[in-house]
Formats: C-alpha cells, sequence, structure tokens
C-alpha cells in the first residue's frame, strides 16, 4: 500500500542526511523542479512537506533528501531500503518558473543544497549560465556537490569553518558574483535566516530573486491555512501560491517566528522517540 | 402501513420525541465519544410508533436523498431492524452518517404532521438506530448483506474528492454496475466527515465502516491523489467515460484584519484537521500537535464554528469564547449543536467582531481587540447587518484563536483547467438540472458548486450528479 524506498544513501552521519529514492510514479511523472510532496512516515504520523530532489518519469522515482531534525524526520531517516513510506502525495506547489534568463545564481545552504541540485540542472537545460553557491557549516555536511558540478558552469563552496572551499558565508560569494558580472535572476534554498540574507545581498543589484520557503504545512492544497506568509504584505498560502516567492518580499521575520511555534512539543515528541529506543536500561525504552 | 390483512399497529400518541440518551456536559468535555449515546430498540420502538403513516409522506419530500421513511419506520416500530435498515440503504448508502449530521430539523422532520402541534417523530435519530444496529450486526446475515450491484456495464466513472458528495455519487454508480475510482487528496477518505466532523458527533469508526461498505461493493479508493497536481482533470478525463467533482470548498477564510498571522491564530480547517485527522488531541502519542493555549476565542456561529469550540473546550483550556458578529436568532449553526456548546460551558459573545489581534514577541497571540455591534437594516440575504458600534472596542485575553468563517472554492483543480468555466465567486459553472459542467461527461455537485452547504444537501447532489451520469453513460447526453 505504502511508497517503497528503493534505495537509500546516508550522505551525512550527523546531523543524519538521507538520499532516498522512493517508488512514487504519479508524482514523478508529473514533478518538476521547486515542487514538493507530502508525507506520513507511518501512523499515527504527521504530514510534513519535502522539497522533490529529482525526478524519474522513465523509471517512477521520486527522491528526496531528508535530514534528521525531529521524530519525523528521525522516523524517515531510519527507514531502510525495501520498507514504504506510508503516505506520498505530490507534486505540490508551484514548479519554479524556469526560462532563459542569461546568468542564474542558485545559491543553497545545508540541505538545501539537495534542491539547488534540480534547480541548476532545469535552468542549465533551459540555456542559461548557472553559477551555484553551495554553503554547508563544515566540509562533511556538504552534499550532493558532484551532482552539482555536473549541472552549473560555475560552483564556488563556502564553509563557515573553511574546512573546504572558501572560508564564508553563501553571500559573500554571492555578493562578489553580483559585482563581477550580471546577474539576471537567483534562486535560493536553505535555513530561513540564510534565504532572508541572500535576498539582502541581491537587492541592491535589483536582481530578482525566489526564495523557496518551507512553513509548517498540514494538507498542503490549500485547504488548511497553516503554511500562510507574509508576501509583500499580502497573506499567501504557501502551498499553492509557492513555495517559491519574491525574496525581495517576503516576511522572513514572521515566517521564523512562525516555524518555531511548535518547538516545545516538537522536542518532547522527538525526545520520546529517542527515548524508546534507547538501549541504554535506565531510560523507559529498550526494544 | 399496506393494506395487506396486517393488524393495524396502535400509534403511540406521545407528544415529544423519545428522549435521546447523552453523556452528561460535565462527563463528555473530558472526552472525545460521541455525545448523543443512541436509542435502545425499545426507545426506536416506541419513537417508530409515533409515526402516523401518513399516505403524502411530506417527511420524503423533505429528505434530500428521497428516503422512504413511511416504510423504514413502519418496520422499526415492528422490530424489524434489518428491513428498516434496507430501506432506508435502498436510497442512502451512508445512514449512519446522514443519521448524525443531517439538520434533519429542517428536511425531514420539518415536514413531519405531527410537527405541526407537537414535536416530529425523531427520523434522524432512527436512521442512525438502525444504521448502528446493522454495524452492530454484521455478522448476522442481515447484518452483513450488502446491496446487489447490476451487471458489470463496462463503463469507467472517477469521482474526485471523497466527502459526503462523492461518496453519495460513487455509491449510486456502483450500485447501476459502473467500475467507480474515487481520488482522494489526503491520507484517509472521507473529506470533511474526516477532518472536520468531531469524533463526538461522528466516531471515525463509524465513518471508516460506512466508507468500508462502499469499497465492499467494488468503489475503489485512490489516496494521496491530488487531482490538479498529481493528474489533471483533463488527463482523468481521458482515462475515464465521466468524471464527478466533489471536491468541496475547502479553502478557508480569514478575516482580514491585523494580528492574523500570528501563532494561535488557526483557520478551522487547520485546528479540526489537526485534532480530527491527524489526532493531535493523542499527542504526543501521535505526532501532530495543536496549541488551544488558556483562553480560545472562536470566531463565527455555523456549525464548524461550534465543532471548534466544543472540540477545544475537550483540549481543556481554562475559557472558550465564541464570537459571532450578530444576535442569536442569526446564528446558523442547528439547534442542537448551539445547545451542545452551552451545555459545555462554552461562553458567546454576539454582536462583536474582532478587529485587532496582538502577539508578544515571539509571534504569540497574547490578546483580541473586540468591537460591539448592532442590527441594521435587512442586507441582501436578510438577515439584519451587523454595524459597528464607535468606540466601543476592548481587549480580551487569548492565547488561541480559531478563525470560523466558511470556506471559498480550493481553486488547486480549477485552475489548471482553462476550459472548465467557473462562476464569478470562482466555483464549478454547471447546468442546475445536470449538474454537468461546461466539459462534457464532467459533472459537479456539493460545496464546489454552491460555495459552502450542509452535508445532505451535498449528498442530494452527489445523488442528482449520478442521475446525470447514468443519462450521460446511457444515451451520449445528460440532459433529459
Ligand atoms: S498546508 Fe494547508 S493550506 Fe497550505
Amino acid at each position: 500500500m505504502g511508497y517503497r524506498i528503493l534505495k537509500k544513501r546516508v550522505l551525512v552521519a550527523d546531523p543524519k542526511t538521507v538520499y532516498f529514492e522512493v517508488d512514487a510514479a504519479a508524482v514523478a511523472a508529473k514533478a518538476k523542479a521547486g515542487q514538493f510532496i507530502i508525507l506520513r512516515v507511518s501512523e499515527p504520523g504527521e504530514r510534513i512537506p519535502l522539497t522533490i530532489a529529482q525526478a524519474r518519469p522513465d523509471d517512477g522515482v521520486t527522491t528526496i533528501v531528508v535530514q534528521e531534525v525531529g521524530k519525523t524526520t528521525h522516523d524517515l531517516c531510519n527507514l531502510e531500503e525495501g520498507q514504504e513510506i506510508l503516505d506520498f502525495a505530490g507534486p505540490l506547489g508551484q514548479p519554479t518558473h524556469i526560462e532563459k534568463r542569461g546568468t542564474v545564481c542558485c545559491v543553497g545552504g545545508g540541505i538545501g543544497n539537495a534542491v539547488v541540485w534540480p534547480q541548476a540542472k532545469a535552468f542549465h537545460e533551459a540555456g542559461n549560465k548557472v553559477i551555484s553557491i553551495i554553503g554547508a557549516r563544515t566540509k562533511g555536511l556538504l552534499i550532493l556537490e558532484e551532482e552539482i558540478r555536473a549541472a552549473s558552469d560555475e560552483v564556488i563552496v563556502t564553509t563557515d569553518d573553511g574546512s573546504y572551499g572558501r572560508k564564508g558565508l553563501v553571500t559573500d560569494a554571492l555578493k562578489e558574483v553580483c559585482e563581477r558580472e550580471t546577474v539576471d535572476e537567483c534562486i535560493t534554498i536553505g535555513p530561513v535566516i540564510m534565504m532572508k540574507f541572500v535576498a539582502a545581498t541581491t537587492k541592491p543589484f535589483q536582481v530578482p530573486t525566489q526564495v523557496s520557503l518551507n512553513p509548517i504545512m498540514v494538507d498542503g492544497t490549500g485547504m488548511c491555512g497553516a503554511c500562510r506568509v507574509t508576501v509583500g504584505g499580502q497573506t499567501k498560502f504557501a502551498c499553492v501560491d509557492g513555495p517559491e516567492f519574491d525574496g525581495h518580499q517576503v516576511d522572513f521575520d514572521e515566517l521564523m517566528k512562525r516555524l518555531a511555534y511548535y518547538r516545545d512539543l516538537e522536542k518532547i515528541s522527538y525526545d520520546r522517540a529517542l527515548e524508546r529506543e534507547c538501549r541504554c536500561g535506565k531510560c523507559e525504552g529498550g526494544e | 402501513m399496506a393494506d395487506d390483512g396486517k393488524k393495524r399497529r396502535p400509534i403511540n400518541r406521545q407528544d415529544h420525541k423519545t428522549p435521546m440518551p447523552e453523556q452528561a456536559p460535565e462527563a463528555r468535555i473530558l472526552n472525545y465519544k460521541e455525545v448523543p449515546l443512541g436509542y435502545t430498540p425499545e426507545m426506536a420502538m416506541n419513537e417508530a410508533t409515533r409515526c402516523l403513516q401518513c399516505k403524502k409522506a411530506p417527511c420524503r419530500t423533505g429528505c434530500p436523498v428521497d428516503i422512504d421513511i413511511p416504510a423504514a419506520l413502519d418496520l422499526i416500530a415492528e422490530g424489524d431492524f434489518a428491513g428498516g435498515y434496507r430501506k432506508m440503504r435502498e436510497t442512502n448508502f451512508l445512514p449512519a452518517i446522514c443519521g448524525r449530521v443531517c439538520p434533519q430539523e429542517d428536511q425531514c422532520e420539518s415536514m413531519c404532521v405531527l410537527g405541526k402541534k407537537n414535536e416530529p417523530v425523531a427520523i434522524g435519530r432512527l436512521e442512525r438506530f438502525v444504521a448502528d444496529w446493522a454495524m452492530q450486526h454484521e455478522d448476522s446475515e442481515a447484518g452483513a448483506e450488502m446491496p446487489v450491484c447490476k451487471p458489470a456495464t463496462g463503463k469507467k466513472v472517477a469521482v474526485i474528492g471523497s466527502g459526503p458528495a462523492s461518496l453519495t455519487a460513487a455509491s449510486d454508480l456502483v450500485q447501476l454496475g459502473h467500475e467507480v475510482h474515487v481520488f482522494e487528496a489526503l491520507h484517509k477518505p472521507g473529506g470533511v466527515l474526516f477532518y472536520g466532523i468531531p469524533e463526538f458527533r461522528l466516531p471515525k469508526a463509524t465513518l471508516v465502516k460506512e466508507i468500508d461498505g462502499l469499497a465492499k461493493i467494488g468503489v475503489t479508493f485512490h489516496m494521496n491523489y491530488v487531482v490538479g497536481a498529481t493528474e489533471t482533470l483533463s488527463e482523468l478525463r481521458e482515462r475515464f467515460d465521466a468524471v464527478f467533482i466533489g471536491t468541496g470548498a475547502g479553502l478557508p477564510w480569514f478575516l482580514g484584519i491585523p494580528g492574523e498571522n500570528l501563532n494561535g491564530v488557526y483557520s478551522s480547517n487547520e485546528f479540526l484537521t489537526r485534532v480530527n485527522l491527524m489526532g493531535a488531541y493523542k499527542f504526543p502519542e501521535s505526532d501532530t500537535p495543536v496549541k488551544p493555549g488558556s483562553r480560545v476565542v472562536v470566531v463565527g456561529a455555523g456549525n464548524t464554528a461550534m465543532d471548534s469550540a466544543r472540540t477545544a473546550k475537550r483540549l481543556q483550556p481554562e475559557h472558550v469564547t465564541l464570537v459571532y458578529r450578530r444576535s442569536r436568532a442569526e446564528m446558523p449553526a442547528r439547534v442542537e449543536e448551539i445547545h451542545h456548546a452551552e451545555e459545555e460551558g462554552i461562553e458567546f459573545k454576539l454582536l462583536h467582531t474582532p478587529v485587532e489581534i496582538f502577539g508578544d514577541e515571539k509571534g504569540n497571540v497574547t490578546s483580541v481587540k473586540l468591537q460591539k455591534m448592532e442590527l441594521g437594516e435587512p442586507d441582501a440575504s436578510g438577515r439584519r447587518r451587523p454595524l459597528p458600534i464607535e468606540g466601543s472596542e476592548f481587549v480580551v485575553e487569548a492565547d488561541c484563536v480559531v478563525v470560523a468563517l466558511g470556506n471559498g472554492p480550493n481553486p488547486l483543480l480549477t485552475r489548471v483547467e482553462p476550459e472548465l468555466e467557473l462562476s464569478r465567486r470562482g466555483t464549478i459553472a454547471v447546468d442546475e438540472e445536470t449538474l454537468e459542467s461546461s466539459m462534457k461527461g464532467v459533472f459537479a455537485g456539493g460545496d464546489i458548486v454552491t460555495g459552502g452547504a450542509t452535508v445532505i444537501l451535498a449528498m442530494g447532489a452527489g445523488r442528482q450528479a449520478a442521475r446525470s451520469i447514468q443519462r450521460y453513460l446511457t444515451t451520449g447526453s445528460a440532459a433529459f
């Protein structure tokens, strides 16, 4: 009944970051860069949105990259090849608007790089010069570099600690690129705070900047409004109007606050899950 | 009663409905179990013998799905519950649902002759009784018996959405021998019956059983299938001989006041979905959280507002207030729901409207500014228009606000179908008689057409569409 995991690759051990190829032909047949799915790992699980990393209509494979940040992603990252994800719906949201613009900067951070990959690829295939700027805290956390390199004309890697590529933030590199040449469009995905500063960086250069937002969602079809974000002073539902919006118009501070609202409860849920699996003998759990 | 020589049963002259046993308010606000407990067989027979067995059966004309009510009640009066159930199910495959959520007081019961002087026969309660009886006796021959579908026609019909309109259309069409596939965007079937209507009004187990019945007679359900995204309507149309759209009106309206995106402001859809569909009331046993806080303000006065307020109450905040801009007389909710809400200690602030929501530095709601209203001249809807009283604003504490103002049509499916004609409001435009849309062979009914009504009206539309689809499939045209 569920959606089988055909391939699993652990990209980073800690925080655990996993690449999954999922047997979801209906999604794969339709998915375009920038769209997402909503999944539920098992009963009585919650529905979480994840941006699609790759869709292969030919063999019905939909790829997602997940980082363990809480109970649901923990359960998901623990699934093995051959096991199934209970629910997997999509592709949802509007696809990235891809056209020939000239030079396009794709800026990713952390897990967001998983989505830079299809976007860079799509812009490249549309005849753009693609400069990908991908960042991570440290070398070990950088994901899908090979894939992104294959899809880009130029790749700039930044790490916060300088352990790989250039030391610094993606915004430093982005600013230099904008000073160096005309950038016709910028697209960014990663932590909200990073996207906020990416938008602030491109603003003085008047580079149209698309940000891919990741608010809390429930249904993902426009039915509940959990995903509302303020863009240019107007309320939008990220799941149907987005997830990509004009970064120069987005109220990032509101988004960060909304994302933090359930953190206390999310922690309770996560801690319980970890405790249940704990084998120390002192905790309640143990299998 | 038919003139078959049977001895005429004496009529029970009781002037009121046989009372429904209920959970006491103090007890029920601590659980999610159903509030009305249901009739016993004795109660059901007692109530059914109140029916005068009118030849003209005005009650029938009040039923959107045309149940042969006197015949069913006659059987119940005789203690033939299986027969009563079978009779109801002849025209309504979902009696356990309808018996609970239909506004009978505005429909069949409003037409009952007894109601002119006394209370009408409790038709809804009897419908629920026989449906529950059948579920409890599903191992018996009578309980397990399923309607026989006509021989396969070889025609395939797609039904989009799995709410009341869709389920009714699907049940009618499958019984006519068509191959019926239901496509649902969420992970559970039932639409608003699952995510919107709380457990204490319609237990999920009952809902699931009734839907399982459809699967048993051959309806195929496809979950996680978002028509408009996973596949477009046009593509479905190519694969099927006819399509019914019953996706409802799932796009929540907000107030459009400052502070509405603060944390703790929910649409009733989100609030109820978290609790009903995702089981947030069991958190952390289930993974989805909800935060009712300690002071909840619910805005609106329809059934969904009552459901939200009563659901909130069961999450045990200190206080639940329901705010409505008109007066009691204009409240659109069912009388029974309003009554239940009051019994459960929900405070009604009538003739008030929120004008601003305030929050703290974390973006969490802290209070709501309300303004007093008065009623002016009647507006287009015939109801007296609420007018704000200048300078009457005051602030109440709140850490959760649930906005239950209704829904507009969700554009997910329609926006990628340029061929599909919409009304100015964004609902699907259909022929009033046939419910056929501007796309040949594509029919629509329920809230996606009307913009927001009751479960049973949606079911009536599902039935109407099924009839047209049958005509369309057999004659090539939906027209009469
Ligand atoms: S997630 Fe429910 S409307 Fe967007």
